[in-house]
């Protein structure tokens, strides 16, 4: 899960990492009541998950009500990179002398947790690692061992943070390794870290990624709003125990098993589509599973086929055809249905298909013939894929695999 | 020959007297492979349809000599059933289990390589291994691989691996061993620990490698096929049109900014002399067409 900035402040603040007060506001007048608490200047910041909220106009400073209530309208209700300003977060503004970047992640190749800090923040960090990559100081930390504030001093030195920040910089860094590891964060960032005016360190902005696996020991967490931009049938999905995730085209996909379901995605796009999702019914899936997934996809009003590709190895075929007919008695599927089976039961899947002998479902040997089968009939413009609507026939059998 | 493991290999399932366990313990053993021993603490002395439950790895392996082990614990629970397993001698241990908190297998593998540099661990979150004909560890089915080689196959994901070993068999080319290292950040065996047993493996002649976005794993296999193999690799890597800052399904499976993406993978790939296919079917003809001219 990744946390909104006021989330991640908060998340710090139970690690006892300086932040500067603030208050969430969701309309004008709670923006205008929480600058008032907070006094003046403030910085109204837009709180949406995506970076270059600032060149976006989403962070203001105003320095009187009148300033607040123009920024604080201004920006809610905001769409930056696809995200709309739904909440603001007020907070009492600093002095800034210098501007650092401090961050914790997982290094997968060396696994080993990897401390990264730079004299160099308050700009996007890929972009000094592409500039000046010797601009970033880097420390492994063994889990078994941790940091001590000794290594820590001295990567903020070898980082060349200014003398007077350091010793403030490295029980920053210690607390915010404590906050990544007890709370089970898979990054920690923080851009930019600051020196004040007056010599304090100070953490400016925060970006949490929770590991969402972890949470069966975070009752806590619980409590997190998910500010995300996920789409209804994203929870739909997600109450049913699906991996979905909304794209824009017009094929629907489901596959078992995500890294087929990515492929099905490719394939799709090479022969010519769009896939409207990605969609892992996952390792285990019974009938019931395929007909809440045939359900998801259709309340999708951009999908016009809808592409079943299936390997079964645990997950046994003839558990998929009856899947597919039962979601074809509960749900009205106006979308013809392009299947692909193999493994496990193959042969019993065929045959309940065909019994059923539906002009709904559309069988194909391989992968990449129903991906064109069901590209074919997605491709009409403002001709739903519905049977007896179908121009030409889609290529039959495996005669060009 | 085979990677990893072999006819011999004797296999202890930590949590055979659970659904999961239970299902794939007897299925691996039905495909002939010599699982002699469960482990559930305060079950031992019951068994799992004549297969002997043990409280521990250790007193399992005193009793039967078991020498791998198949891990389908829940994940609280997997990242201690693991380093158990290395305490006890295992020298491969092989995890299916999903959603275990990368804290812990962080932990878990500082703990191997400090104490247990012996013990392989492949997985978390992985279909397991087999090499078809002799051992089965894991939830692949034995059904769609083919003994005989000549080529190895290494893999992120389950049912890419799957589709991978049809494409072979359908077309008459046997595998020496399939991995599937798993789809987590950090995985205990990664594509060059496995490239590297495939290059020393006599009859292993061709590799056939199946990545996804996410990491550099790929781009690592990249370097080592260039500076230590001599053997032929095909490569697909699924996730092309994966979008950014989404999780495919897998934890590791994300495009962050530049990093990760199936491009870079490719293109590293490609440099590497690896040939690389557009979608599992041409990697299937193109490992065929290949090994036919070996």
């Amino acid at each position: 899960m990744d946390l909104v900035e006021y989330q991640g402040k908060q998340y710090f603040e139970r690690y006892g990492l300086p932040v500067p007060p603030g208050e969430t506001a969701d309309t004008v007048a709670e923006a205008e009541a929480a600058a008032e608490r907070l006094g003046y200047p403030v910085v109204v910041k837009a709180q949406v998950q995506v970076g270059g909220r600032g060149k976006a106009g989403g962070v203001k400073v105003a320095y009187s009500r009148q300033e607040v209530a123009e920024h604080a309208g201004n920006i809610l209700g905001m769409d930056i990179k696809g995200h709309v300003v739904r909440r603001l977060w007020i907070e009492a503004a600093t002095d800034i002398a210098k501007e650092y970047y401090a961050s914790f992640t997982l290094d997968r190749a060396a696994k080993l947790h990897l401390a990264m800090v730079s004299a160099r923040g308050g700009v996007d960090i890929e972009q000094v690692v592409e500039e000046d990559p010797d601009a970033i100081a880097r420390l492994h930390v063994n889990p078994l061992d941790g940091v001590t504030l000794q290594t820590l001093r001295e990567l903020v030195d070898l980082a060349g943070l200014d003398l007077r920040a350091q010793e403030g910089a490295a029980e920053i860094l210690a607390k915010l390794y404590d906050c990544y590891i007890e709370g089970d964060a898979d990054l920690v960032e923080i851009n930019p870290l600051v020196l004040t005016t007056d010599g304090q360190v100070r953490v400016l902005d925060a970006k949490v990624t929770l590991d969402d696996d972890a949470a069966f020991r975070h009752p806590e967490w619980a409590q997190i709003a998910d500010l995300g931009q996920i789409d209804e049938r994203e929870r739909l999905a997600k109450s049913k125990g699906l991996q979905y995730i909304g794209l824009n085209g017009s094929v629907g996909i489901i596959a078992n098993g995500a890294g087929l379901a990515m492929s099905t995605l490719d394939v799709v796009n090479q022969v010519g589509g769009a896939a409207a999702n990605f969609l892992d019914i996952g390792g285990g899936a019974d009938s019931d599973v395929m007909a809440n997934a045939l359900e998801v996809i259709n309340t999708d009003p951009n999908v016009r086929v809808i592409l079943v590709n299936i390997f079964g190895g645990i997950v046994r075929c003839d558990d998929i055809a009856r899947g597919i007919l039962a979601a074809l008695e509960r749900v009205d599927i106006s979308s013809q249905i392009v299947l692909r089976l193999d493994g496990t039961n193959e042969a019993e899947a065929r045959r309940i298909i065909a019994e059923r002998s539906s002009e709904q479902i559309l069988s194909e040997p391989t992968m990449l013939s129903a991906a064109r089968r069901a590209v074919e009939l997605a491709g009409t413009p403002g001709t739903p894929g519905r049977p007896g609507t179908l121009g030409t026939p889609g290529p039959r059998g495996g005669s060009s695999e | 020959m085979s990677i990893f493991v072999d006819e011999n290999t004797r296999v202890v399932v930590q949590g055979l007297t659970g659904s999961q366990g239970r299902f794939h313990g007897l299925r691996n053993r039905d495909y002939g492979t010599k699982v002699v021993a469960g482990v559930t603490p305060g079950k031992g002395g019951q068994d799992v349809d004549g297969i002997p439950i043990f409280d521990s790895v250790a007193e399992a392996v005193v009793a039967t000599g078991a020498d791998a082990s198949f891990i389908a614990v829940p994940p609280r629970g997997a990242p201690m059933a693991i380093l158990d397993a290395a305490e006890a001698g295992i020298r491969l241990v092989v995890c299916i289990t999903e959603h275990i908190p990368a804290k812990d297998e962080a932990l878990v593998n500082a703990r191997l390589r400090r104490d247990f540099p012996r013990t392989r661990l492949i997985g978390p979150n992985c279909p397991g291994l087999i090499s078809p004909g002799k051992c089965n560890i894991g939830i692949t089915s034995g059904d769609i691989a083919l003994p005989g080689g000549p080529v190895g196959i290494v893999s992120r994901s389950g049912t890419l691996t799957y589709q991978a070993l049809h494409e072979l068999s359908q077309q008459s080319v046997g595998q020496t061993t399939c991995v599937g290292i798993g789809g987590d950040p950090v995985p205990g065996t990664s594509f060059v620990d496995v490239l590297a047993a495939f290059q020393d493996d006599p009859e292993t002649r061709a590799v056939m490698m199946i990545g996804e976005i996410g990491g550099d794993g790929e781009e690592r296999a990249a370097d080592f096929i260039a500076s230590s193999m001599d053997k032929p690799v095909v490569a697909y890597i699924a996730g092309v049109t994966a979008p950014e800052g989404r999780k495919m399904g897998h934890a590791g499976a994300i495009v962050s900014g530049s990093r990760g993406t199936a491009k870079a993978k490719m293109e590293a790939l490609a440099a590497a002399g690896v040939l690389v296919a557009k979608n599992p079917t041409e990697a299937g003809e193109l490992m065929v067409g290949l090994v036919r001219k070996l």
